[in-house]
């Protein structure tokens, strides 16, 4: 008697040349997720990625809570992007509500949600480093955040988690002498990065290693739907804070990174060269903000959204990040979908790795900026 | 508040002080000292200064510290002294350690970190100490499929091997473990071992990230050991020597460095090589292969491997010095033995102490281990150097290299070497020599 299996669960034919590796989910170059791949010698055959290690059903919780009980767990998919995971969640709920911001909240947003791009960005260009056996960058890059993590700290006292973004503006006004502090610091982190050039990006090995490997033509990657600076780095010129923008974003002067080699260096230069692009909005920013004013628009208590659905997206640091909001007419939100761009970017995997050598696995992985929590929500 | 011994008693605590010294007087004297009488039995004892050296005599002068001298010299020249102490294990493993513990704080320099900073008050100074422990408290997990007699003698024979390596190397003039006329060939069958280590104790854990780490490092082993060997063929065409000691005479006035430096560099790089130290780590890539071929070793196992490691390192840095960069040669900076201890001994009040047969060591030989020292410890520093600022090249990069680029530098130097030799510049009854 022979049962169908269901795909994936068939026994697989033992081949003397092809081994199977688990990468993951207890693997130092794998985050929480595995990628099954199969080598021949040291060439990979197939790669399938399997995440869903670290499901929390965000979405489902956030049908049980108000809409400003959901604030906390939602930025816990990224906590160290938390500002960009909010962003389109409150300017969703202000729509789905009817709430006008403050224009000086809107530039604090700005600058909070830039200050955490950096954060983020700095995380994983860190752990791109140890991937690549490049302890000095880990080190270097990992320490560079705390000018960051400090300033976020000042700003909503929270060093990781800031649940600083609120419908209706932010959560507090900025500190007593914020601005000079802002300015100190990110002017001090643009030389630091000037040296990563040096030692990262221009190191003659880091570039035999990365240049040509896993390369993303331009059709792919529009045709695989990725997104953020993946995209970018296959030369398509795609950020929404240019194609969309929302609150302030058009006031400000800064330029979208497009690369066209769409190769791991490419892509791991991406992030990387758009950090500079941050330390122009938040100076820019600091510049244009209205030196006082609210901050923050009062809610009313438990409010309740009309029988409404809404759509927001704003350019996390990993790209495109949306909510979809359904309400009705009921203080919880009816559903809440969350299309974060680390899914989207995910299923590159299979069509990069395949013919790559083993030893390029975690190059082309994690250049695609890719985090695994947010990608299971 | 906190008390440690709260029901603690002055009287007590001393009355338990000699309860212990009891115990151990009579412990020692009923058992200690006829097992001593026991094992001397056995031993022949040498003759100091025309005296047989009976047990009581050799108790008589350790009593007596101005005639322990002579003990202490007849053990120093003894083959167990240098094979266990000075050129030998101890002084590797001591040179080893200090490297271990130079390596993190100098690549936490170049991190902006700080390294080690609790353990031992200064500057952490005790953190090798404290991971040594560690390891050896933690249980050793063998896998269930192991091929269990190899992958417990892999590390075992690892550290010999290091070990081997080690006594090969002259420190100072006439201070090395073994000298054997073909001592350069016997250090390429030594380090032709390391290899066939690590493809035993990888086949043996039974694991795919072995087997894998396993078979990189015999690809990066074979596809460097031959530039290697090759780099270091100039220097015996130039001394017309495979003896080591003999090659570190022949660079009394110039040292080989000057006229092979193709040579020195593809031996630098070759030694990156072979010691799996990034950029050439691929055997242990952690991000790709999880820790290679050490993956399944545990506890005191893995810190064998490490020990074996850190000792191939001192060797390998030690052969730079002596092929390239004059071993013990050196200016005479040691100041001489002051004569006067021997002849008026040390008066220190109304006791005046004399120390016949001081020196222990000849001032030769003290300078020639302070110069090779500083010159060891210069190479280790380079060698620690290229893991802040490289990322980890990919095996086939490795093998290209090797077998393109290394090999054919490696043979310019040797035309060189072999020019210089035929327009009688250098070798025997040349120019300079």
């Amino acid at each position: 008697m022979t049962t169908q299996l269901p795909p994936g669960f068939e026994l697989e034919k033992v081949d003397d040349r092809i081994m199977t590796l688990n990468v993951g989910p207890q693997h130092p170059g794998s985050g929480h997720m595995r990628l099954i791949i199969k080598v021949d010698g040291d060439y990979i055959v197939s790669c399938d990625p399997d995440p869903g290690y670290v499901h929390r059903g965000e979405e489902k919780m956030a049908e049980y809570r108000n809409y400003i009980q959901n604030i906390p767990h939602l930025e816990r998919p990224v906590i160290h992007d938390s500002s960009n995971i909010l962003y389109p969640y409150c300017l969703a709920v202000e729509d789905l509500l009817g709430i006008e911001v403050p224009e000086r909240a809107k530039y604090v947003r700005v600058i909070a949600s830039e200050l955490n791009r950096c954060i983020y960005t700095l995380y994983w260009l860190a752990i791109y480093g140890i991937f690549l056996g490049h302890s000095t960058m880990f080190m270097w890059s990992a320490g560079d955040r705390e000018l960051f993590i400090d300033l976020l700290e000042a700003m909503s006292g929270a060093r990781v988690t800031h649940a600083f973004l609120v419908p209706g503006g932010v959560r507090n006004d900025l500190p007593a002498n914020f601005e000079e502090r802002c300015l100190r610091q990110v002017n001090y982190f643009e030389k630091r990065l000037r040296e990563y050039e040096d030692i990262f990006y221009q190191n003659p090995l880091l570039k035999a290693r990365t240049e040509d490997t896993g390369i993303l033509s331009r059709t792919d990657a529009i045709r695989l739907g990725t997104t953020g600076s993946v995209l970018r780095a296959s030369g398509v010129d795609f950020d929404i804070r240019k194609k969309e923008p929302y609150d302030v974003y058009e006031n400000l002067d800064f330029d979208t990174v497009v690369m066209k080699e769409g190769d791991s260096y490419a892509r791991s230069r991406v992030p990387y060269l758009e950090m500079f692009e941050s330390c122009r909005i938040i100076k820019d920013a600091l510049r244009k903000m209205p030196k006082s004013g609210s901050v923050r628009t009062k809610l009313k208590p438990n409010p309740k959204g009309g029988n409404d659905e809404v759509y927001r997206r704003i350019e996390s640091g990993r790209g495109a990040l949306g909510y979809y909001i359904v309400s009705n007419n009921r203080p919880e939100p009816y559903r809440v979908k969350i299309s974060v761009g680390s899914f989207r970017n995910l299923i590159c995997i299979p069509y990069l790795l395949k013919g790559e050598k083993l030893g390029n696995m975690p190059a082309v992985y994690w250049s695609l900026n890719y985090w695994p929590v947010e990608a299971d929500r | 508040m906190s008390t440690i011994a709260p029901e603690f008693r002055l009287s007590r605590f001393i009355a338990s002080l000699f309860d212990i010294i009891f115990w151990i007087l009579l412990i020692f004297s009923l058992v200690g000292l006829p097992i001593v009488f026991i094992i001397l039995f056995y031993i022949k004892l040498p003759l100091i200064n025309g005296q047989l050296l009976t047990p009581y005599l050799a108790m008589t002068w350790l009593a007596d510290p101005s005639r322990s001298v002579p003990i202490i010299k007849s053990f120093i020249h003894t083959t167990f002294f240098k094979v266990a102490v000075f050129p030998g294990f101890g002084f590797a493993a001591l040179l080893a350690a200090a490297t271990i513990f130079i390596e993190r704080k100098f690549l936490a320099k170049m991190q902006l970190r700080v390294g080690p900073l609790y353990c031992g008050k200064i500057e952490g100074i005790l953190q090798l100490m404290g991971d040594g422990l560690k390891l050896m408290s933690k249980e050793i997990i063998i896998p269930a499929k192991a091929d269990k007699p190899i992958f417990w003698i892999g590390p075992l024979l690892f550290v010999g091997t290091a070990g081997a390596f080690v006594s090969l190397i002259p420190v100072a003039p006439g201070w090395v473990v073994a000298n054997p006329n073909v001592g350069l060939l016997a250090v390429f069958a030594t380090i032709g071992f390391f290899p066939i280590i690590a493809v035993l104790s990888a086949w043996a854990a039974n694991s795919k990230w072995t087997f894998i780490g396993g078979l990189r490092a015999l690809h990066q082993m074979i596809s460097f050991e031959i530039p290697l060997i090759l780099s270091l063929l100039s220097i015996v065409i130039l001394s017309g020597t495979l003896n080591l000691s003999q090659i570190v005479e022949s660079q009394k006035h110039y040292w080989w460095i000057v006229f092979t430096p193709i040579s020195a560099i593809v031996f630098f790089i070759t030694i990156i090589a072979e010691l799996e130290r990034i950029p050439f780590d691929l055997p242990e890539a952690e991000s790709e292969i999880v820790a290679g071929w050490l993956t399944e070793f545990s506890g005191m196992m893995y810190g064998l491997i490490q020990l074996g490691t850190y000792l191939k390192l001192y060797a390998f840095a030690g052969l730079f010095t002596v092929l390239f960069l004059g071993g013990w040669n050196g200016p005479m900076v040691w100041p001489p033995f002051p004569e006067d201890i021997v002849t008026h001994g040390i008066t220190i009040g109304p006791v005046t102490a004399k120390f016949p047969g001081l020196p222990l060591f000849d001032q030769e030989m003290l300078n020639g281990t302070l110069w090779f020292v500083i010159k060891t410890a210069g190479v280790i520093l380079l060698i620690l150097l290229p893991r802040g600022v490289f990322p980890r090249i990919r095996i086939d990069m490795l093998l290209h290299n090797g077998w393109y680029k290394w090999i054919g530098l490696a043979f310019v130097n040797i035309f060189i070497a072999l020019g210089l030799l035929y327009a009688g510049v250098l070798g025997p009854g040349g120019l300079i020599h």
